[in-house]
């Protein structure tokens, strides 16, 4: 098992974008911490060129990258690689056999007739000897171009091997910080989810927090401070349009959306105290959930539109809460470490990340609504804002260390954690919804 | 102003203690600077003029009043415990000196400006560093403080002044700023 040594044995850090030029700041660095101990061996074998031009993104190494991130694939090396078939017909199972691959990835790039690339793949396990499957995926509109066409052949093999969708051709949204004091400069930012290609969204000499995507991923809220004043805003991607949706006396903040994606789920103060409220999005009118003189925050609409989960501290000190949609009794579902705060559900509404407080700092746990057991995944002493990615199998969050803040993610069984860091503070992230 | 008999109290020398003795302090609020000494020539007339400070103040030919809030004045921080809005009664002593000049004055606004430590989730601080204006806010309204004078506001955990990660630093961070408009 020479190879999986060769993996284990230290951090992989991939660089990744240096080469976008357009980019308004630097890329996130990607580093995984977490080993890669059971991760299935697969091979990928340098894609062919078949358009006879040179090609802006190197395919084969966007899904080795994305795979290997993943924590669940372990790709051969390429000096590694003992041959290169170009087609199905080339392929000697008995060569993968040897170098003790799982799964081998052959395919091409080529052009499409009418514009753009199609990316040609086949995906063969190498015990059964048999094709697996096999796609033709075409670079598409959307600006992503051939890496997003690579993204989507790394969600296509892992979904055939594991079982459950990839991730890769996600995004995430999150906010940075660069300067100190009065020349502070708050980005709301939306990259990659491998954090390539970030662009800003939002620009602000004041904080920015909580983002949040619409379900049908073309919207962003966030909160804006002006002159301490805060509102929630609606930022619509494709346009660049921002509406003002909720500006009151107090503080408006907290947004996170409805399933159907008409309404935000908040939390406002200017009844007093911090109280949860559904707002219309399309008129701005306000339904009151809750009213108690404690602090009611950071709700998150149940993935099913029945039920939202929020913070409170009316029994003492912070906690999760779930109350219907429609309003009704508050029921607490958290009650490990000192205290539980930020919850957001999983995609199948059955957990609920959480930010966990106890003796070691606060970490990311993730709640098991059935067994009401937390699972905590990640080390503290200073980690915040957890978000699951749509397959929820990973999670993506923020931690503190020496040079300000930065992203991490981990996977929810808490095997492996990557650390996705660059210059300035990162924060706030939250992974963004399958692209449609 | 409704305070306009007690001008002829005032005495130019004791615009000048105040003016000094916020010099002295260092003070870096010039509105607040402004606003102090307006307030020494018009509010809180009815204390012991022949006060020992007259002596620290060689050029005065003779005694002038003093107000005993104005050292107390000076403090616009309030600092908190973690998780807390809780006003100790030292800080109650603070923001009732701070209402009764607004009191004295209802043409002067403030703002409370309520922060946190960097430990919890932002939102949550945002909602604490509220409750923590508001505490201060309470105090001055029981007071009877105008509510048109007074706006609490809250910056959570994003405007830190130290930008440590140890306890002190968090100490200074759990505040809420008083700020004179």
């Amino acid at each position: 098992m020479m190879f999986k040594r060769l993996f284990v044995s230290r951090p992989v850090i991939a660089v990744l974008g240096l080469l976008l030029a357009t980019a308004s700041h630097a890329d996130l660095r990607i580093r995984i911490d977490g080993g890669a101990v059971g991760a299935k061996p697969i091979a990928i074998v340098p894609f062919v060129n078949n358009t006879g031009s040179q090609l802006d993104t190197d395919v084969t190494k966007v899904i080795g990258d994305d795979l290997q991130r993943s924590g669940l694939f372990e790709p051969l090396p390429e000096d590694a690689m003992i041959a290169r078939p170009a087609g199905p017909g080339d392929v000697k199972f008995q060569n993968w056999r040897a170098v003790e691959v799982d799964h081998l990835v052959i395919g091409s790039v080529n052009v499409r007739p009418g514009g753009g690339h199609v990316v040609r793949f086949h995906l063969f396990d190498v015990y059964k000897a048999e094709q697996l499957i096999a796609f033709d995926v075409p670079t598409d509109s959307r600006s992503g171009g051939l890496r997003s066409a690579a993204h989507r052949v790394a969600d296509y093999i892992y979904e055939e091997v594991t079982g459950i969708p990839g991730v890769f051709d996600t995004q995430i949204a999150y906010v940075t910080v660069e300067g100190k004091g009065p020349s502070r400069q708050f980005r709301l930012v939306v990259a990659d989810a491998d954090g390539y290609a970030p662009k800003t969204v939002v620009n602000s000499s004041e904080p920015l927090l909580s983002p949040a995507w619409s379900p049908d991923f073309r919207k962003l809220a966030y909160v804006a401070f002006e002159d301490g004043l805060t509102s929630i805003y609606v930022h619509e991607l494709a346009t660049g349009q921002a509406q003002k949706l909720v500006s009151k006396r107090g503080h408006n903040g907290a947004p996170s959306w409805s399933p159907d994606g008409r309404e935000i789920v908040a939390s406002l103060s200017h009844q007093g105290s911090a109280d949860i409220y559904r707002v219309n999005v399309a008129n701005g009118k306000l339904t009151r959930l809750t009213d108690s003189s404690a602090i009611d925050t950071e709700p998150d609409w149940s993935p099913d539109g029945s039920d939202i989960l929020f913070t409170s501290d009316r029994g003492g000190k912070p906690q999760i809460y779930i109350i219907p949609a429609s309003g009704g009794r508050a029921t607490r579902v958290s009650f490990e470490g000192k205290s539980n705060s930020r919850g957001r559900y999983s995609a199948d509404g059955k957990q609920i990340a959480l930010v966990n407080y106890d003796d070691q700092g606060y970490r990311i746990g993730v709640l098991d609504l059935d067994s009401r057991q937390t699972n905590i995944l990640s080390r503290g002493p200073l980690d915040e804002s957890p978000s699951f990615a749509p397959n929820g199998a990973v999670l993506i969050y923020a931690r503190q260390t020496a040079n300000g803040g930065e992203l991490a993610t981990v996977t929810s069984d808490g095997r492996v954690r990557q650390r996705l860091s660059q210059t300035g503070s990162v924060r706030e992230p939250a992974w963004s919804p399958y692209l449609k | 102003m409704k305070t306009t008999t007690l001008q002829g109290i005032a005495k130019p020398a004791t615009v000048a203690l105040a003016v000094a003795l916020l010099a002295a302090c260092g003070s870096k609020d010039e509105q607040l600077d402004q606003a102090a000494t307006q307030e020494t020539t018009t509010a809180d007339s009815g204390f012991d003029t022949g006060s020992a400070d007259a002596n620290r103040q060689p050029a005065q030919p003779q005694p002038a009043p003093v107000d005993p809030d104005a050292a107390l004045r000076e403090q616009r921080t309030l600092y908190f415990a973690f998780d807390s809005a809780e006003l100790d009664s030292e800080s109650v002593k603070v923001v009732r000196a701070h209402g009764r000049y607004l009191l004295a004055n209802p043409g002067i606004r403030i703002r409370l400006e309520g922060h946190t430590d960097e430990r919890g989730t932002r939102e949550y601080n945002v909602a604490l560093g509220e409750r923590r204006a508001k505490s201060v806010e309470r105090v001055m309204l029981l007071q009877g403080v105008a509510r048109s004078q007074l706006s609490a506001i809250s910056y959570g955990e994003e405007n830190p002044v130290d930008l440590g990660h140890t306890e002190s630093a968090w100490a200074k961070n759990r505040r809420v700023e008083i700020q004179y408009r």
